[in-house]
């Protein structure tokens, strides 16, 4: 038996990124024009993303991730694909799209270590905001979660990161997510349970 | 590549000793429990092998129940206190630690889901037992007390007589999961005091698959593997011949190494300890400084996640485990190290070191050359 045989816990990808990570923060000089920082050490994944844009293109990337394998790699591979991506492009970069770049995650690893995005769309806040600019992209990749009171998930995640919401009964005061139909109320939990995790720092 | 060992609380290897003993046991196959020629064969040598583990522990033969492990101890100790409870007892409440293994935990929050009593006496800094806590908890309607001789995860030893001395005093039963304790320190239930105590095989360098529960002479007991007569009626199946062999043969092997193998365990973790915590910054050893098995090392690194270093340590060829979440597949880093009031980051920073009878000191060597430049990198991509 070898150390690097394929039965190894990750795939060969996630491997050769959490050993050769791309990318990593490591000059605390680096300036960086917008900052993201999502998830807790308490939880046992943190990620800082920095970028520098021109021309409404991200032409470059440095990140730093407190976490595991799965963590640590997803976040090098999110840094090489966004590399050149306009920031429209880069604020549609899916978890998923990662995933698959990954070739793939195990299911309970998923949801804590592909963070990387959201990290990333908070850098790209972060420098719109920076720059006085208005944020298209935010509103455009809002999903309605409640039908009835037409709440989408960016009004959530703004409430929970702003810590105005940091109950769900605090959410459903400040939306009334859930009050005509309640079919929402399952995702709107699981939502505002992930979003803790990625906030909660 | 060259591979190192450091795992063995989750599970050892077998002695050669013991394969040779288990292989020789392979052509043995009569049912123990006939009368036949074929059958004693088979029974005579599992009677040797419960000699060997009786005297391990100073029981005798026949307090000694062979089963499939430390699992099924627990399980049949807390399903035995159930039972007493509905058939009346006047005792009604376990008291067991925050610290235990998930064998006793699960079963004890399963009783709670199904109405019975169960408190959970918590622990110092170092994962020891809070006796003047324990003290608070006691009363005549406690039935049943079980606590842990040694910490799979911290090392932490529990002062069992003490426990069981206390117990007593109140007429409690008394139960020890001493699953790491056998072979890394002197098991006496007389001297402890214990009514019961699990064992497993694979722990001591024996077999997987195969344990033993000791139950008092004299100590109440009801069956929880109903269905044959096997073990005096105390635990149905075909007698597991081949296991309870190389179980035995690993019985030995303690009585013979007694008290130098626990010596040289502790020099190694102790090498290991200070070779890591003066090279490395940021550190914290978890576990008793003193009262801790000999081979277990337990440190959180700061600033880093323990997956993250296991599988770096991994591709180097040594084999840890961690108190991180990642690797447990929860949200939750190890309860046994958060119930210390170790930090939550600090938890899922966590290695595991344990030491076993073959590793050596050339090997800590290797350990201690691999793991600064690890944590210096991945402290590199960390947040800062």
């Amino acid at each position: 038996m070898s150390n690097d045989s394929p039965v190894w816990v990750y795939t060969d990808i996630v491997k050769d990124h959490f050993i050769h990570p791309r990318n990593v923060w490591e000059d605390d000089a680096w300036p960086a024009q917008g900052v993201g920082l999502v998830g807790s050490m308490a939880c046992g994944d943190q990620m800082r993303v920095g970028i520098i844009v021109e021309d409404d293109k991200v032409v470059d990337i440095k990140w730093q991730t407190y976490g595991c394998a799965s963590a640590i790699a997803s976040t090098s591979m999110m840094s090489e694909m966004v590399i050149g991506l306009t920031l429209e492009e880069a604020y549609k970069l899916s978890p998923k799209t990662i995933d698959e770049k990954l070739g793939g995650l195990p299911k309970h690893k998923f949801h804590c270590s592909v963070l990387g995005d959201k990290a990333l769309r908070a850098a790209i806040d972060d420098y719109l905001e920076k720059e006085g600019r208005d944020n298209p992209y935010r509103r455009m990749a809002a999903k309605i979660i409640c039908e009835c009171k037409n709440v989408t998930d960016v009004q959530i995640e703004d409430l929970v990161k702003s810590k105005q919401a940091t109950t769900l009964d605090e959410l459903r005061e400040l939306t009334e997510y859930g009050t005509v139909c309640g079919k929402c109320q399952f995702r709107v939990q699981r939502l505002f349970d992930e979003l803790l995790h990625i906030y909660e720092h | 590549m060259r591979r190192v060992y450091l795992d063995n609380n989750a599970t050892t290897q077998l002695a050669p000793e013991v394969i040779t003993a288990m292989q020789e046991s392979l052509a043995l196959y009569g049912n123990a429990s006939s009368m036949h020629a074929f059958g004693r064969e088979s029974i005579t040598a599992i009677e040797k092998a419960r000699s060997s583990v009786a005297q391990m522990i100073g029981a005798e033969a026949d307090e000694i129940i062979f089963n499939s492990g430390g699992s099924e101890g627990n399980n049949t100790l807390l399903a035995f206190a159930k039972e007493l409870i509905d058939e009346g007892s006047k005792r009604n409440r376990i008291v067991t630690s925050v610290v235990e293994h998930p064998a006793i935990i699960e079963p004890c929050q399963a009783l709670e889901k199904g109405g019975y009593k169960v408190d959970y006496i918590p622990v110092d800094r170092y994962g020891r037992v809070d006796i003047e806590a324990f003290k608070s908890l006691l009363g005549d309607d406690l039935l049943l007390v079980s606590v842990m001789a040694g910490n799979n995860e911290t090392g932490t030893i529990q002062d069992i007589e003490t426990i069981s001395r206390l117990s007593k005093g109140v007429g409690a039963l008394v139960h020890t999961d001493a699953v790491q304790a056998i072979g890394k320190m002197v098991v006496d239930v007389k001297r402890w005091g214990v009514d019961y105590l699990s064992l497993s095989g694979h722990k001591f360098y024996g077999p997987k698959g195969v344990g033993a529960l000791y139950v008092r002479e004299g100590a109440p007991f009801k069956t929880f593997m109903k269905g044959g007569h096997q073990e005096d009626g105390r635990r149905a199946g075909t007698y597991n011949t081949t296991s309870i062999i190389g179980l035995g043969r690993a019985a030995e092997l303690v009585i013979e190494e007694g008290n130098r193998e626990a010596q040289k365990l502790w020099a190694l973790r102790e090498k290991l300890r200070e070779g890591l915590t003066s090279t490395i910054e940021n550190t914290i050893v978890n576990g008793h400084p003193v009262e801790c098995l000999p081979g277990t090392l337990n440190i959180s690194f700061g600033g880093i996640e323990g997956e993250s270093i296991l599988l770096m340590l991994d591709l180097e060829g040594i084999a840890v485990s961690t108190g991180s979440a990642c690797a447990t597949g929860s949200l939750e880093p190890s309860y046994v190290l958060l119930a210390t009031g170790l930090p939550i980051e600090m938890a899922h920073s966590s290695i595991r070191f344990s030491l076993g009878r073959y590793n050596s000191e050339d090997e800590i060597d290797y350990v201690l050359e691999k793991m600064p430049p690890i944590v210096k990198r991945l402290r590199e991509i960390s947040i800062r």
